[in-house]
């Protein structure tokens, strides 16, 4: 459909941009066993953005608590490893924050083991740390969290097949089509070069975007190593359409 | 700035996604609550027990932004079944930017999304109602399938609700959108 069909047709709403080609991962990435045989193979369909992709949930104090945002005080004792603070923005891509959105994180324990029935790497699991956590972000876009570094860990995709250390981030937005997932990595991580996941995004800068940063100033001295992670998501355009 | 990329949501994301009350966008016993259910599969037919669907829909007046959570998440089974307990969305007939203008109705629908392992990114569809005849052909989305891509969006009445398999490739496979 046209832009010119769309308008006439009554279906523009405020529209957000495309993201540049290379931004995202191809769903058909041959690195990535499994994705063989659970990507579409039909071309997506283009879908106008309408009311139900341009509007998104509220979540509220139902699902989120002050406690959420420190996974390192989940249990009686402190876990094992190196403590860390990992706070950033949720930005869209003119710099606008994102407020009240929801970020929730999942990760494995230090020892690279993930406290989850399907991970049988033998490593051990610690008992004072679970691996999730959540926060709203406040006015400004902003969160902060609390938690362990995680460690690498190997899996079974190809021969000495192992993750980079990584946190995973899902974000909402105040759009359903801004919904993102994604992953955290940590700079200088020697494994970048083997790991299919990482390297699925065929954008050199865009890889970066996903390895945080070590913040010297935010270190909390005696106590954690800081890193910043500002996640972007797909901005909307001017809305020339709009009445006035 | 620049976008963020998405990452697959890989096989552990149970350890912080779905949530108690994830599956109940209305509670248990809501006058008028229909189950949306159905299968993951994948490109050989198998079960995909490692998907979160999430599922964000109008209320039954067809609106957004009111008291109506509208949101569900349900991780998917050993057998690949999601399920959700909602109220079923009314016809929208309003527009974002240019409220109050006539519009092309809407047949009442739900935006569905699907991460699992193997996914980099979420693929999304939409889950449309077989009783909702009249609606759905005139709705500006399905009008622009043709009859196989759009029996693949169709919900069919069952008990106590909807069901609708996901097929993520194959014969079957559902019609997905670039939004």
């Amino acid at each position: 459909m046209t832009d010119t069909a769309r308008r006439a047709s009554g279906l523009v709403a405020a529209t957000f941009r495309p993201d540049p080609e290379g931004t995202h991962p191809p769903l058909d990435y041959a690195g990535y066993k499994s994705t063989a045989l659970r990507h579409p193979s039909r071309p997506l369909v283009p879908l106008p953005q309408m009311l139900t992709e341009t509007t998104a949930p509220v979540f509220g104090e139902d699902r989120v608590t002050a406690a959420d945002a420190d996974l390192t005080r989940q249990h009686e004792g402190e876990p094992q490893g190196e403590r860390i603070i990992v706070y950033g923005r949720v930005l869209e891509d003119d710099g606008r924050p994102v407020p009240n959105t929801l970020v929730e994180i999942w990760q494995a324990n230090a020892a690279g083991r993930y406290r989850h029935a399907g991970d049988q790497h033998p490593a051990p699991l610690d008992p004072h740390f679970s691996g999730g956590g959540r926060c709203l972000t406040d006015a400004q876009g902003r969160f902060r969290f609390v938690t362990i570094k995680p460690g690498a860990y190997p899996w079974g995709n190809h021969h000495n097949a192992w993750r980079p250390a990584h946190i995973h981030f899902s974000v909402f937005g105040r759009a359903f089509l801004q919904r993102l997932v994604t992953q955290m990595y940590f700079p200088g991580d020697p494994l970048f070069f083997q790991d299919p996941i990482f390297n699925s995004v065929a954008d050199p800068a865009a890889r970066e975007r996903m390895i945080c940063r070590f913040d010297l100033e935010q270190t909390q001295p005696e106590w954690a190593l800081a890193y910043q992670f500002d996640i972007v998501l797909r901005g909307a355009e001017a809305t020339p359409m709009e009445d006035h | 700035m620049a976008t963020t990329p998405s990452q697959t949501v890989g096989p552990f994301f149970a350890i912080e996604l779905p949530y108690d009350n994830g599956r109940y966008v209305v509670p248990d016993g809501t006058p008028g609550a229909i189950w949306l259910t159905g299968r993951v599969l994948d490109g050989a037919g198998e079960p995909v027990p490692d998907a979160l669907v999430e599922s964000w829909q109008a209320d039954p007046a067809g609106a957004f932004g009111g008291d109506f959570r509208g949101f569900g998440r349900s991780g998917t089974d050993a057998d690949g079944r999601w399920a959700i307990l909602t109220l079923k969305p009314g016809t929208i007939t309003a527009h974002p930017v240019r409220r109050g203008h006539d519009e092309t109705p809407q047949a009442p629908h739900v935006d569905l999304v699907v991460f699992a392992r193997g996914l980099l990114r979420q693929v999304v569809t939409r889950l449309y109602f077989a009783d909702e005849g009249q609606a759905n052909a005139a709705d500006p989305v399905l009008g622009g399938l043709d009859e196989q891509a759009r029996a693949t969006l169709v919900a069919a009445r069952v008990d106590d609700g909807y069901e609708l398999d996901i097929h993520l490739q194959g014969p079957h496979e559902t019609t997905f959108f670039a939004v």
